[in-house]
C-alpha cells in the first residue's frame, strides 16, 4: 500500500517537472523543473525497491542476519538512487553554467531571446 | 493558443500513461533472486552489515569509480564552460565598485558555529557509512554544503585551491591503489577483503570499505566545493 502512494508521488513529481519544462520561458525555471523530473525518477525507484512490511537493509539489533532476507527492501534501487543523484547534480550543475554563458550572450534567460538554435 | 492546447495534450497522454502504471503497480511480495542473493553476502562475505554500502564499494564499486570519474568531468567542463569568463573579467576594467553588500551577522556569525558542525557531522556519515545510513558520496556532499555556506557569508572568500586539488587527486589514486591491491591479493578489483574483516558491526570492521569511504567522501567533498566554487561571478 504504502509503496503505490511513494510511487504516485515520484510520477506526480514527473509530471510537474515535464509541465514545467513546457510552459515556463525562463531557463532557471526548465533547470528547476528537469530537477523536479530527476527528483521524480529517484523516489519512483525507492517505491519500486519497496518489499511488503519491510525494512531497511541494515543488519543491526532490530534486524537479524538471518531474517535479513525475509524483512529487507530491496537494496540495488537504494544503490541506484545514490548514483543517479550524483548524476543528477553534475548534469544540473552542467545546465547552469551554459545558462550563465547564455545570459551573458545575450543578457536575458528567456528562450524566446535565442531564435537562432531554434528549427 | 495551439501551443498551450499541445502542451496540455502532452501533460495529459504523460498523466494517463503515469496513472494506469500506478494503477497496475503491485506492491512486491519478496525479493527478487538478485537482491536476496546481496543481502545475504553482504554481510556474510564482506561483514558490513549496510547491505546498501557493501553494494556500492564493492560488488559495484567499479561503477562508483565511474561515477566519480563523472564528477570530476563536471567540475572540468563546469571551469571550461566558465573559465574564459574568469579571465575575460579580470582583464576589463574594474571601475565598476562592487554591488554585492556584505552578508548579514546572522549569516556570519551562524556561518562560524554550523561549519565546523558540519565538518564533524559529515566525518561521522563517512566513517559509518558500513554501519548505518550513510557513506562517502552522502558525507562528501554534506562535507560540500559548509562551501556553499562560507561562500554565502564572504563572496570573496578564497579555497585553497591546490589543496582542494591535490586531495582529491591523492584520494582517486589511493582508491585506485586499494582496487589494485583487491586485484592482488584478494578476489578481484576493488575487493575489500585486502584487511581483516574484523568483528561484524565494530568501528573497524568490513575490510578495505571503511578506507574507501573515506576516500570517497574526501574525493566527493573536495570535487563538489571545486564545483561550487567555479560558480562564483
Amino acid at each position: 500500500m504504502i509503496s503505490i502512494v511513494v510511487f504516485a508521488t515520484g510520477l506526480t513529481l514527473i509530471l510537474i517537472g515535464i509541465w514545467g519544462m513546457l510552459t515556463h520561458r525562463n531557463i532557471l525555471r526548465i533547470v528547476i523543473a528537469f530537477s523536479l523530473i530527476g527528483t521524480g525518477t529517484h523516489i519512483l525507484m525507492v517505491a519500486i525497491g519497496y518489499v511488503a512490511r519491510g525494512t531497511a537493509p541494515i543488519i543491526d539489533a532490530g534486524l537479524s542476519i538471518t531474517e535479513a532476507p525475509m524483512r529487507a527492501v530491496d537494496p540495488i534501487p537504494s544503490a541506484l538512487a545514490v548514483t543517479a543523484i550524483v548524476i543528477g547534480l553534475a548534469v544540473t550543475a552542467i545546465m547552469l553554467a551554459l545558462a550563465i554563458r547564455l545570459y551573458e550572450a545575450k543578457k536575458t534567460l528567456s528562450i524566446d531571446a535565442f531564435t537562432e538554435s531554434k528549427w | 493558443m495551439i501551443r498551450r492546447a499541445g502542451i496540455v495534450l502532452a501533460v495529459a497522454l504523460f498523466g494517463f500513461v503515469f496513472a494506469s502504471l500506478t494503477v497496475h503497480h503491485v506492491e512486491r511480495q519478496s525479493l527478487p533472486p538478485l537482491a536476496k542473493r546481496y543481502v545475504e553476502l553482504v554481510p556474510q562475505e564482506l561483514g558490513a552489515p549496510n547491505v546498501i554500502t557493501g553494494i556500492l564499494l564493492t560488488y559495484r564499486a567499479l561503477d562508483t569509480l565511474g561515477e566519480v570519474a563523472v564528477l570530476f568531468m563536471v567540475a572540468a567542463g563546469v571551469g571550461l564552460v566558465l573559465g574564459s569568463r574568469a579571465r575575460r573579467n579580470e582583464n576589463a576594467p574594474s571601475d565598476t565598485p562592487p554591488s554585492s553588500r556584505q552578508a548579514s551577522e546572522i549569516v556570519r556569525t551562524g556561518t562560524q558555529i554550523l561549519v565546523p558542525l558540519i565538518a564533524i557531522f559529515a566525518a561521522y556519515i563517512i566513517t559509518n557509512g558500513h554501519l548505518s545510513a550513510g557513506g562517502g558520496f552522502q558525507g562528501g556532499a554534506v562535507a560540500a554544503s559548509s562551501a556553499i555556506l562560507l561562500l554565502l557569508a564572504d563572496p570573496r572568500q578564497q579555497f585553497a585551491q591546490h589543496f582542494l586539488s591535490s586531495t582529491e587527486s591523492a584520494a582517486g589514486v589511493l582508491f585506485v591503489l586499494v582496487g589494485i591491491a583487491g586485484l592482488l591479493f584478494a578476489g578481484g578489483f576493488l575487493d575489500n577483503r585486502v584487511l581483516p574483516l574484523g568483528q561484524f558491526g565494530t568501528f573497524f570492521s568490513a575490510g578495505a570499505i571503511p578506507l574507501l569511504s573515506v576516500l570517497l567522501g574526501a574525493k566527493v567533498g573536495c570535487e563538489l566545493s571545486v564545483i561550487i566554487d567555479r560558480f562564483r561571478a
